[in-house]
């Protein structure tokens, strides 16, 4: 998987209320698929289902098939999914920053435009 | 009212990102639409710059941007313009080169006036031809808010959990 790649799986991952729920649990400890799907209305295949795109994402650990293994919580992907997302509203931040600074010039510009001031 | 940047999700597949700006909308226009002005504030992360601008601005026209690096790094969008309405709305399509988003994204900007000043919404519509759940339109399906409050807790619980 490239960085992107990963990244894109993540956010998959974590677009479904049900695969956070499951994330919050798993930081509590590890734990079974029985007793992820404990708190749910929903059946083991439809977990195991949902825990497939986590480890695919790469956000829990253990993976192959037996039922009784526990799954772990895996930190990496998801700090990088925040930092991801801190910097794209930073960018924007700084980007609009400049952007008043810019305009401040614009507008003084434009008054001096309207007094017939020599530019 | 703060000029602060309001950045939340938008349906399924969205962002909408609302600024205040102190200058009315037809400064706010220019800046957004002419090469010169563009490249003084639209430089992206750190150690980057707007190298290449160009712009045909009218409805059908094309745009490219190609920013660059300290290191010579380049990364290049680009796209057409769908609707422009000076000084109120410009609406263009939205590819980066290698396509990294996951698709085409329809960008749209609205210019109200706001008292002297004019509020810019900026709504922008992912779409992923790859796959119905692409990279950024998952994420801004579950709402950036939402998921980082979510990310916080369980980010918060997993380093008390190893710091046990």
């Amino acid at each position: 998987m490239t960085p992107d790649e990963r990244l894109d799986a993540t956010f998959t991952a974590l677009a479904d209320p049900t695969r956070r729920a499951i994330l919050a649990r798993l930081a509590r400890g590890e734990a079974t698929v029985a007793e992820l799907a404990a708190p749910f209305a929903m059946s083991q295949p439809a977990i195991s289902k949902h825990l497939k795109m986590l480890e695919r994402a790469g956000l829990v650990a253990g993976a192959i098939d037996a039922q009784r293994r526990p799954r772990q919580i895996v930190g990496a992907p998801m700090a990088e999914a925040v930092g991801w997302l801190e910097q794209y509203r930073q960018i924007w931040e700084r980007n609009y920053g400049r952007l008043d600074s810019l305009l401040e010039e614009l507008k003084s510009l434009e008054n001096q435009a309207k007094k017939g001031k020599p530019q | 009212m703060s000029n602060r940047l309001e950045l939340v999700a938008n349906g399924d597949r969205g962002i909408i990102m609302t600024r205040i700006f102190d200058a009315p909308p037809h400064l706010v226009f220019d800046a957004l639409t002419v090469p010169a002005l563009l490249k003084r504030w639209l430089k992206g992360p750190d150690g980057w710059s707007l190298e290449t601008c160009d712009i045909d601005l009218r409805v059908g026209g094309a745009y490219r941007y190609i920013w660059k690096n300290d290191d010579g790094t380049e990364m290049g969008m680009g796209g057409t313009y769908r609707e422009i309405v000076r000084p109120e709305r410009i609406s263009q399509t939205e590819m980066f080169d290698g396509n990294w988003t996951g698709g085409e994204a329809i960008s749209t900007a609205t210019l109200e006036p706001f008292g002297d000043r004019t509020r810019l919404t900026t709504t922008v519509a992912y779409a992923s031809p790859e796959s119905r759940d692409g990279a950024i339109q998952s994420n801004m399906e579950a709402g950036i808010t939402a998921s980082y409050a979510r990310l916080d807790t369980v980010l918060d619980d997993e380093q008390k959990e190893q710091a046990q």
